[in-house]
């Protein structure tokens, strides 16, 4: 099962013994060291300007007053009480954003994985049902949560039209604060290709003489799941959890779109929204650093509710990632 | 890399048992085939309704698409063309275009070199980069955002355009590297031995042998960067919201609606004017995409 993510490159003939001076080894290992600078220099640059040096002013600005105008003012903890103590919106947004993370994490897995393993046993236009599976998960997010909030419309929807067809009478989704959020995980269970590309790749790997020989033993199908199938893709269903979680804990554009969109306000200049409709039971941890840090310039709020997401982001991902060593590309 | 093959593989026919054993196999396969495929043409709905109601409504009347009918009384083309009409609508797709296609070249030119050296040269601190790389990946972009926004507007008087989103990309993305890393790694180390024995400097082994061979790769990463910035939404917002000018489709279908506050089938004529590309990309390039997902996700 390929799952370590590198292949062991063979050994290039490495240098550690020290040589004397001007010998043709030491010259060509500082040459070695120049070509390594050269071709990684586009990164070095990138990493240390685009990521380095940001995340250190976001440190540094959560410990001052400032509003983009006036020069910053030093003030301590304050911003960092006033987030957590204080403001009446982070509970909600983190609320919000876990509850996404929790709920949309597995049930895309769980989704995922089942369309996987259906799809490897379609013997009969596997790629037609392929492609209509996997097209969703290109669609702009913008443009399937705009379609979704037509969709989902409670009056004029065609999903609750639909439903009122066989009796039903259907939930007012994006416009219910109990509804919103499911309404955005049945959108991004719409986007499940890439875990089912995923899914499907690693379950055409499992080996079929396992299969054939749970066969002999006499396995029935959930047993052969239990027993082969499972224990070969685990590494993946953890790959996907983890991508899952780091991808929900940013999940920014379609709850701000389903929110604005659902709400009906008309967004002329001035107008200032109060994400999270309804009720902020939308709002997300990303709107809110959005919110304060761009249209309330209390960059250093912002910068504390950045940090905290940046804690959160690692704490998960590095708690996830010990317990699925080899995910992380292995060598030397 | 292990070459996966996406279709199923030839399974192995067993030896057919004989009589009503074997009239009860038959049996038992065919109610296998129709329960499979019920699932799947019932799943398949759920994912290709949307697209269905979406075209539907766009080609609606005004009152029409207001009323909850599924079926357009009059097919009104003409909407797409309102649209196009619509004012800063063109300015928006050039804008995306813009890009997107400024975007992809400047990642993937940045990034070869830096996954050609992570992949094959040896040296101290490698992986440590490569830690550094997937960390970068993992995080959310909102944890640089406000220092970043406050540099580009207050000391390159840069918002109001796409530049800041766009210039970053000349210096390697971390989602590009990582997955050209991955695929840079399954080309044998002899071939380029063999090319530097032959007298080839490093960079041109990597123009002239490496990047013929990682075209597949170089291909996946260009397509998902096009799409990454084609869907981009809050990048624009960062740094274009203010100057309607420099708004992208993503950016814009999202207002344009709200001008249009009741007007769905421009709307969703609008909607899939913005996904089209998408997906027209998607048909003429769908082997690399598949490959990239794959490679992304698993492979070694």
């Amino acid at each position: 099962m390929a799952l370590s993510l590198s292949t062991p490159a063979k050994s290039a003939g490495r240098a550690t013994d020290p040589a004397p001076r001007d010998s043709p080894l030491r010259r060509k290992r500082n040459r070695e060291r120049l070509r390594n600078l050269g071709f990684l220099s586009p990164w070095i640059v990138g990493f240390s300007v685009f990521f380095g040096y940001p995340l250190i002013a976001t440190v540094y600005f959560s410990f001052m007053h400032y509003n983009q105008i006036k020069a910053p003012t030093f003030v301590g903890l304050r911003n960092w009480r006033y987030v957590l103590e204080q403001m009446p919106l982070f509970g909600p947004a983190l609320w919000n954003t876990l509850w996404l993370v929790v709920v949309m994490v597995a049930l895309r897995v769980v989704f995922g994985l089942g369309i996987g393993l259906l799809i490897t046993k379609i013997k009969t236009g596997a790629g037609l049902f392929r492609t209509a599976f996997y097209i969703p998960y290109l669609a702009p997010p913008v443009a399937a949560t705009v379609a979704f909030v037509f969709l989902l419309n409670p009056s004029t929807g065609p999903v609750n039209e639909m439903l009122s067809w066989v009796g039903l009478h259907g939930p007012n989704w994006f416009n219910d604060p109990d509804w919103s959020k499911p309404s955005l995980v049945l959108l991004s269970l719409w986007g499940i290709g890439d875990l089912m590309v995923i899914f499907m790749a690693s379950l055409l790997d499992v080996p079929k003489e396992q299969y054939e020989a749970a066969d002999l033993d006499g396995a029935g199908a959930w047993a052969k799941f239990r027993y082969v199938t499972w224990p070969a893709i685990t590494p993946i269903v953890l790959f996907a959890v983890v991508t899952g979680v780091v991808q929900t804990m940013q999940y920014y554009t379609q709850a701000l779109v389903a929110g604005k969109l659902a709400s009906g306000v008309s967004i002329g200049p001035g107008t200032v929204i109060q994400p999270g409709y309804p009720d902020h039971s939308t709002l997300t941890v990303p709107q809110l650093v959005y919110s304060l840090g761009f249209q309330n310039f209390n960059t250093g709020a912002a910068c504390v509710l950045s940090l905290v997401l940046f804690a959160i982001a690692m704490a998960v991902t590095l708690l996830l990632m010990r317990k699925s060593v080899g995910l992380i590309p292995a060598e030397d | 890399m292990t070459t996966t093959t996406l279709t199923r593989p030839d399974t192995a026919v067993p030896s057919r048992p004989s009589g009503a054993d074997a009239a009860r196999h038959r049996r038992k396969r065919i109610l296998n085939w129709i329960a499979v495929h019920s699932v799947a043409v019932a799943l398949a709905l759920f994912f290709v309704l949307p697209f269905v109601f979406v075209l539907l409504t766009s080609v609606m009347s005004d009152d029409q698409a207001m009323s909850g009918d599924l079926w357009p009384g009059s097919w009104n083309w003409s909407n797409y063309s309102t649209v196009f009409h619509t004012p800063g609508f063109l300015d928006w797709w050039r804008n995306s275009l813009m890009y997107a296609l400024l975007g992809t070249v400047f990642t993937v030119c940045s990034s070869v070199p830096v996954a050609y050296a992570l992949a094959k040269f040896r040296f101290r601190g490698r992986r440590t980069a490569m830690m550094l790389v997937i960390s970068t990946m993992m995080l959310p972009p909102q944890v640089v955002i406000i220092p970043m926004y406050l540099v580009w507007a207050q000391q390159f008087h840069l918002s109001g355009s796409l530049w800041p989103l766009i210039i970053p990309m000349a210096f390697g993305d971390a989602y590009s590297i990582f997955l050209l890393r991955q695929f840079l790694l399954t080309i044998p180390q002899e071939y380029i031995e063999s090319a530097k024995v032959d007298g080839c400097g490093e960079f041109r082994t990597l123009l002239k042998i490496v990047v013929p061979m990682a075209k597949p790769g170089i291909a996946a990463v260009a397509l998902f960067q096009f799409f990454y910035c084609w869907n981009d939404y809050f990048g624009p917002q960062i740094y274009a919201a203010q100057n309607p000018g420099a708004w992208t489709l993503s950016y814009g279908l999202e207002s344009f609606k709200s001008a249009h506050a009741v007007n769905w089938n421009l709307t969703m004529a609008a909607t899939l004017l913005v996904m089209a590309p998408v997906v027209i990309v998607f048909f003429f390039a769908q082997k690399a995409f598949v490959e990239g997902v794959t490679l992304t996700g698993v492979k070694g």
